[in-house]
């Protein structure tokens, strides 16, 4: 993966006044952990060492680093499938997340679920389901629930544009909106769902517009620039932690890679992917941050290379480790 | 004690169960003001406000996944549905999320799920299924259905207890119907145990809800002709209760099994399946089944009163066995 690309065409990253450089550098570790997690699982499953899918999020990295890093460790957070960044800036260690992923022992999921279905209720994350939108509801009854205790805290929920066309999008955000719910979901719209392009799955024009059915704010950002979406968060939240309700927040990505790994995308246009490369979310940032003189490309350089050892090691070791006993498949079912 | 209808002891269990415990609160549609379709939950927002008892848009998998949402986040749940016939929208939340969260995630989602179900009321296709096959047949889900007022409440205390999600199903046919004794105030009646609500030594039926009374009837009808008929209900599907089940039959060699909704894949075929397979040594009698013949439930009385698992057809079918 090349470094720091000099070319004028990157577009300019909108640096917000929320954020000192301390939490620039938070920001970009995030997103390399999630890109190099991508990066080195994808190798693994090239070479037929992986288990389960590989839904990579590269692309996707500037929207769950930079809307998470808002919240509160006592705010809620619903990611979605592409939002590893999120789980990394909640704080859950790599090897948490590797267990989980590949269904080994030690998992918290005893090996019932893979990937990024878990929830870590500690550092109140609570992972998808496969199936898309059924999370909305959930989020919004989690957020309810907290204004029902008179708790000051948000919910931040994810989906991508073609989950965004499932009715519980709709009854859950409706019903977030008449109850004022403390909640604000982001729909991360990188320009496909599997096969499909956004001209076969709705024929709004933004997807943010939408918001104004539902009475609440809608706003429509590019999801490839962390401090844009940083700053379009941490107005929603505010404004959901006042109690003035949620907000909708469609941030516009692309989708680097196939759907899963076993999907080589060859129904996106080259062009497209030559115009959304230019906008790499972690590029884009890296430039930055080197233009501000808030890191050098040294050590960005020294910071890539540390979290891919890492992320190397933990993933080899996670890999090496028995499935979980077989009696755990009876453990459960009720509590 | 006061006597009460199954109605009123449904709200009596809600109202303990609120009063007892602040993470209790209720959603739905038409529930605050209104009183809910069937007026359950009457005069429940005077008392607890509004912000335990929420009207919600007609969105049941909001409904549900909201309940299931804020059983994470602490509370104590009990969704209404409007009619059962109406958690159908609510489907994915309760077989894909809610019964697998105790499986992949092992925390509780204490949510209840409870509402109108049953035909007799020539109410159409669409107000009058009994749904709770597709539950029981969804490891994860428990599923309830009483036939007695006293029952109803003491279940009732109990599913909202449970750290797992329960579908509560109130056939509306026995709402006003049925009136007893109710006990005031703490009465827990735990899930998964059957009752033997009359006894007897020839023949068993086993039965839940409705048909409960139809079996009562029938057994009655049975004695007059020489017939001891015990009568078991078995109030939850799920967890179900083999050992009084088995028990009966065990005593009685003799078993026909009777649900109101429809036959094929019915709950029915399971306890039939179950006997067979653990209690077929002190069978004298092949296991018989009386359930809705394999149809929606149509609207023209002349129509449902066919559809529909009779007295008469109960009857015929417990003669045949007891002759055998
Ligand atoms: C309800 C439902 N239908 C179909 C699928 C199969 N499926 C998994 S991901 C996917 C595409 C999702 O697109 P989008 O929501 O835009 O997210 P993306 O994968 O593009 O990030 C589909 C069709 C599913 N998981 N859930």
């Amino acid at each position: 993966m090349a470094d720091v690309v000099e070319t004028a065409e990157i577009p300019a990253i909108t640096p917000t006044k929320l954020l000192n450089d301390q939490q620039r550098v938070a920001l970009l570790r995030w997103m390399l952990h999630a890109r190099i997690f991508d990066e080195v699982t994808i190798r693994l499953y090239r070479q037929g060492k992986m288990f389960g899918s590989v839904f990579a999020q590269i692309g996707h990295e500037a929207i769950s680093v930079g809307s998470a890093a808002v919240l509160q460790p006592e705010d809620a957070i619903f990611p979605m499938h592409r939002d590893l960044g999120a789980h990394f800036v909640r704080g859950v260690p790599l090897r948490t997340i590797a267990l989980n992923h590949l269904a080994r022992q030690g998992s918290m999921m005893r090996g019932t679920d893979g990937t990024g279905h878990y929830a870590d209720p500690q550092r109140k994350l609570y992972g998808n389901i496969s199936h898309l939108g059924a999370m909305i509801p959930v989020a919004v009854g989690y957020a309810l629930a907290a204004q029902l205790k008179g708790e000051p805290i948000v919910v931040l929920n994810y989906i991508g544009e073609g989950g965004a066309q499932t009715g519980e999008f709709h009854e859950g955000l409706n019903f977030a909106a008449v109850r004022k719910a403390p909640f604000v979901l982001i729909i991360e719209n990188n320009q496909y769902a599997y096969s499909t392009p956004t001209t076969e799955e709705y024929a709004c024009k933004k997807l943010s517009d939408r918001a104004i059915g539902y009475g609440i704010p809608g706003e429509t950002i590019d999801g490839t620039d962390v401090e844009r979406v940083y700053e379009a968060t941490f107005y929603a939240v505010e404004r959901a932690r006042n109690g003035e309700g949620p907000s909708l927040i469609e941030a516009i990505c692309m989708r680097m890679r196939g759907h899963a790994e076993h999907d080589n995308a060859s129904y996106v246009p080259r062009e497209l992917l030559e115009y959304w490369k230019k906008r790499d979310p972690l590029l884009r940032y890296q430039r930055f941050l080197v233009e501000n003189g808030i890191l050098s490309e040294a050590e960005i350089q020294q910071m890539r290379h540390e979290i891919e050892a890492e992320t190397v090691r933990v993933l080899d070791e996670v890999l090496q480790l028995p499935f979980p006993p077989a009696e755990e498949a009876f453990k459960n079912v009720f509590l | 004690m006061p006597t009460m209808t199954l109605l009123q002891a449904i709200s009596d269990a809600l109202r303990y169960e609120m009063r007892r415990d602040e993470r209790v609160f209720l959603l739905g549609e038409d529930i605050a003001e209104f009183g809910g379709a069937f007026k359950v939950t009457k005069g429940f927002v005077e008392e607890f406000g509004k912000q335990r008892v929420i009207n919600t848009p007609i969105s049941e998998a909001a409904i549900i996944g909201g309940a299931i949402g804020a059983a994470l986040n602490g509370l104590i749940p009990v969704a209404e549905m409007q009619f059962m016939d109406f958690i159908t929208n609510g489907f994915n939340q309760l077989v894909n999320v809610a019964a697998t969260t105790a499986y992949r995630w092992g925390l509780p989602v204490p949510i209840v799920v409870r509402g109108p179900v049953g035909g007799g009321m020539s109410a159409g296709p669409f107000h009058s299924r009994s749904a709770e096959a597709w539950f029981a047949h969804t490891p994860g889900l428990k599923v309830v259905f009483p036939a007695f007022p006293a029952d109803a409440k003491g279940l009732l205390i109990a599913a909202i207890r449970d750290p797992n999600p329960v579908l509560f199903f109130e056939h509306k046919g026995l709402y006003r119907k049925i009136r007893e004794d109710v006990p005031e105030g703490e009465h827990f009646v735990p899930l998964g145990k059957a009752r033997i609500v009359r006894p007897g030594t020839d023949l068993s039926i086993i039965t839940y809800g409705r048909m409960v009374h139809i079996a009562l009837e029938v057994a009655a009808r049975l004695e007059d002709e020489g017939a001891s008929v015990e009568v078991v209900d078995i109030r939850t599907l799920v967890p179900f209760d083999e050992a009084t089940v088995f028990d009966s039959v065990q005593r009685t060699n003799r078993v026909v099994i009777t649900h109101e909704a429809t036959l094929t894949a019915g709950f029915g075929a399971e306890i039939a399946a179950r006997t067979a397979d653990k209690a077929f040594e002190y069978l004298d009698a092949p296991i018989r089944r009386v359930a809705a013949f394999d149809a929606p439930v149509p609207m023209a009385p002349s129509l449902e009163q066919a559809m529909l698992p009779s007295a008469e057809k109960l009857l015929d079918t417990c003669r045949q066995v007891l002759e055998y």
